[in-house]
């Protein structure tokens, strides 16, 4: 197949966009264009710069480098609103409406027709009801919009922006919350305004619908543009390369990881299960890691959470060395020895008020129980013992440890579980966010953990990264483990096809 | 198998230097407050600072200080940890209310005034755990969650005393609010015994550090393996128990329960008495002694306008005006300016 025809010139044209937090360049020389009449997909993991660049298209952020060009005039959006008046409309996943005001008043709040000075009730209910005819949307708008579908919602939130803006709509994760036939409907909505000539920007985790709704896809990782270019030229299991790695480069390791005997199992996941994630069997050896791929979306942090007690599991037993454990919460997890570093470090791992030391004793002291106080000579020992094994770098350790960079801040959460001496440790993207230097580090950390007999669940986004320390590969789909790669058979198109469902075995 | 292990090498890393306490205690900002508080007042009443030895016991406008002073700060104690769990508990007041009116309506009908005491501090337990049930179990917003109590516990308070003010002559009560001991007022030496036997609690065992987790980030805290829950029901339990006891003695103080004016407005008191004590409402890191010098700041202040001849109401401006100053010292907008000021160029 050719190349699609070659387009006029874009409406929207973002060059060489840099945006950097901190030490992290977030967005690295990103080019970007949006084209009249065409649904363009941003498509990209976690963390790979995706909502950077549309907060940066939309004005929410503004660039530190690179420039952005509107029918080819150069523009500085100061804000949303301001990228609103250049007819640069935004539709956000949670529908961003007032769900206790009516339809009619969602639409044209801001801009309501007046009559004598007064709001003209009548007038905005008519004009709404035109307005919504338009989309195919047969309502009462004078309904409080909270009494409607989320589905139904999206598509009041894209009419009010595309009224508002009406040159580029940019829909981010617009059906993570719709049914199948919910997103049709939306999908129907979306093909009309690009009938009538709008730039569309596509922002989801799911490929079929990429597949199903856009012409063109960028895919973003780690804050570079892999690619851009017409969807017919690629299949799902291009895009899912480049996703997760642009040529996989697979540096396995043969010694540790042939599938040779592998110590005792340690941990042993039976049928556990609950609503929205199918039950799962897994055993866990000691001195294994067991890597788990897959797609954002597809179950992987929500297998994690279950294993730790974060989400109780509904079915199932879990057993420990053998042993029966019962496991509802994270404290029984901790109890078991199990450890968790979770995929949001600031939100769910660091106490950024409390010291490094503490951060770092927190865990074994939560297992020990309210009264056996660590002391604090015990405690500057621990936290020495482990900053200096995982070379967490801190002045000292009673500073804050959110003045830490994000690597460190992970190698402080790695040691609070390497602290209380665990059987098992979950570990959901620990690379994620992270300089190149201490990434490398965590990877080797990983290795030398496996070595000494750690049984370890890593989860990761990162390819190559997955395959460099596991010695079995979980893959998952659609919240559900359809396959597991072993020893020899862990090879990149293998794990690849298993990700995006090779057409034998594609879903329904 | 052994079990896994990191490589632990003995650390170079030296022993941290400890702070001096006694050194660090006096540039507190809270210490040098008190301090000029405490001078105006001596400048407004040159006799401030006498004390007398009288009848066995201590007599003088600081002692007068510290005995008024005690109910609020006892308050301060529980309400400490409540807030460095990033909480707020609207309802100690009330509970003050209902605790003395307990122990009041009990020994009026005869019961042994050691059991109306222990039924008192008991139903400051039970409101405090009824607090903690409501911001654990239904995840109630705590200011929402303890504003129940604050307005549903003074109706309780006049239900328990049919309306009307419960006067007892009962010594142990009258004891509680009036006695001495060593000299000291018996409120300054319960407030002084409870804030001791606080701090010891929450130091010597890891309960302090827990709570302060807890109230940085709930949802780390879950993943850490800590009984967030638990923490917050001891938390809010020890406020009511604290409240209990304040209650006691202001009942024990006038003689009487007065449901509708026992504790009023005091929880904003202790609110703001931690606040002083440097504990931030976004939770965290917490003092129990300075919230009780908090507690002894507002004192002061309050004893200053009654001695220099203002009327009362000047209290509340005092009040609001040193809440303005603290607020403004503790918001990010003055931790810019003062980290601008030493180096200001331009």
């Amino acid at each position: 197949m050719t190349d699609a025809p070659v387009l006029e010139a874009p409406v929207l044209e973002a060059k060489a966009i840099v945006k950097v937090f901190g030490q992290h360049r977030a967005l690295d020389g990103v080019d970007f264009t949006a084209h009249a009449g065409e649904v363009h997909a941003l498509l990209g993991e976690n963390g790979a710069g995706k909502s950077t660049l549309i907060k940066i298209l939309t004005g929410a952020y503004q660039p530190d480098g690179g420039e952005l060009l509107l029918d080819g005039q150069p523009i500085h959006l100061r804000d949303p609103l301001h990228g609103q008046t250049y007819g640069i409309g935004t539709v956000y996943q949670e529908v961003n409406l007032l769900p206790n005001r009516s339809v009619a008043e969602n639409l044209f709040l801001g801009r309501q027709p007046t009559r004598f000075g007064l709001v003209d009730r009548k007038r905005i209910d008519a004009q709404a009801r035109d307005l919504l005819g338009r989309y195919g949307l047969e309502i009462d708008v004078r309904a409080e919009l909270s009494e409607y579908s989320v589905a139904v919602q999206q598509i009041v939130a894209i009419a009010r922006a595309v009224e508002l803006s009406g040159k580029v709509l940019v829909l981010d994760e617009p059906t993570a919350s719709l049914d199948r036939n919910e997103v049709q409907r939306l999908f129907d909505v979306v093909r009309g305004l690009k009938a009538k000539g709008l730039a569309i920007i596509f922002i989801t985790h799911f490929l079929d619908q990429v597949f199903d709704l856009a012409d063109r896809v960028t895919i973003l990782r780690n804050g570079r543009k892999v690619a851009s270019q017409p969807l017919n030229t690629l299949n799902t299991t291009d895009v899912v390369r480049m996703m997760l790695g642009k040529d996989v480069a697979f540096d396995h390791h043969p010694t540790a990881l042939a599938g040779g005997p592998k110590g005792a199992v340690r941990v042993q996941f039976q049928g556990i299960g609950r609503k929205g994630m199918a039950p799962f069997n897994l055993a866990v050896h000691e001195g294994e890691v067991v890597g788990v791929a897959g797609l954002l979306g597809s179950g992987r942090t929500e297998v994690a959470r279950l294993m730790f007690g974060v989400d109780g599991a509904e079915t199932g037993q879990v057993l420990v060395d053998g042993q029966p454990v019962t496991i509802r919460n994270p404290a029984q997890a901790v109890a078991a020895g199990f450890g968790f570093c979770p995929e949001d470090r600031k939100l769910d791992g660091i106490f950024g008020d409390l010291s490094v030391r503490e951060n770092i004793i927190i865990a074994l002291q939560a297992k020990l129980g309210w009264f056996k106080a660590l002391n604090r000579e015990d405690q500057v020992e621990l936290a020495g013992r482990y900053a200096e094994a995982l070379d967490i770098r801190a002045a000292n350790h009673d500073m804050p440890v959110k003045l830490l960079s994000g690597g460190n801040q992970q190698k402080v959460i790695l040691a609070r579980w390497l602290a209380i001496d665990p059987t098992f440790l979950i570990l959901d993207e620990p690379t994620r966010g992270i300089d190149v230097g201490a990434h490398a580090e965590i990877v080797r950390t990983i290795n030398r953990l496996r070595e000494e007999g750690l049984a370890l669940f890593v989860i990761s986004s990162e390819l190559d990264e997955v395959v460099a320390y596991s010695n079995r590969i979980v893959v998952m789909r659609d919240r559900e483990m359809v396959a597991e790669l072993d020893g020899d058979t862990i090879a990149p198109d293998a794990i690849v096809q298993a990700i995006a469902g090779t057409p034998e075995e594609a879903h329904p | 198998m052994t079990r896994p292990t990191v490589d632990l090498r003995p650390t170079g890393q030296p022993p941290l230097p400890r702070p001096r306490p006694i050194a660090t205690f006096f540039t507190r900002p809270q210490v040098i407050a008190l301090a000029a508080v405490l001078l105006v007042n001596w400048a407004l009443f040159p006799g401030f600072f006498t004390i007398t030895w009288q009848d066995g016991r201590l007599f003088g406008s600081l002692i007068d200080v510290l005995n008024r002073g005690a109910p609020v700060a006892i308050l301060a104690i529980g309400m400490t940890m409540v807030i460095a769990t990033k909480g707020v508990d609207l309802s100690v007041g009330a509970v003050m209310a209902i605790s003395g009116a307990t122990a009041a309506t009990l020994v009026t009908n005869g019961v042994p005034a050691p059991v109306a005491v222990l039924a008192a501090l008991g139903t400051g337990v039970l409101c405090g755990l009824w607090n903690g049930i409501l911001v654990t179990l239904l995840d109630i917003q705590p200011i929402i969650a303890t504003l129940v109590l604050m307005v549903a516990g003074r109706g309780l308070a006049q239900l328990i005393t049919e309306g009307t003010i419960v006067t007892f002559a009962d010594p142990l009560l009258i004891f509680i609010g009036t006695g001495s001991f060593l000299g000291l007022p018996m409120p300054v030496v319960i407030a002084l015994v409870l804030m001791i036997l606080a701090t010891l609690l929450v130091r010597r065992t890891a309960l302090g550090l827990l709570i302060e987790a807890v109230g940085v980030n709930r949802s780390a805290a879950r993943f850490a393996g800590l009984k967030a829950n638990a923490l917050l029901l001891i938390v809010y339990t020890f406020a009511g128990f604290c409240a209990a006891i304040s209650g006691l003695i202001v009942a024990g103080d006038i003689r009487g329960a007065d449901a509708n004016n026992a504790g009023l407005w005091l929880e904003l008191d202790a609110i703001l008495a931690v606040v002083i004590g440097g504990t931030s409402l976004m939770g965290g890191r917490f003092s129990i002694p300075m919230a009780v010098l908090g507690a002894m700041i507002i004192q002061a202040m309050n004893t200053g306008i009654l001695i220099s001849g203002f009327s009362p109401e000047f209290n509340l401006v005092v009040k609001s005006a040193v809440i303005i100053v603290i607020l403004v010292l503790q918001s990010p907008l003055s931790a810019r300016l003062f980290r601008r000021l030493p180096g200001a160029q331009k």
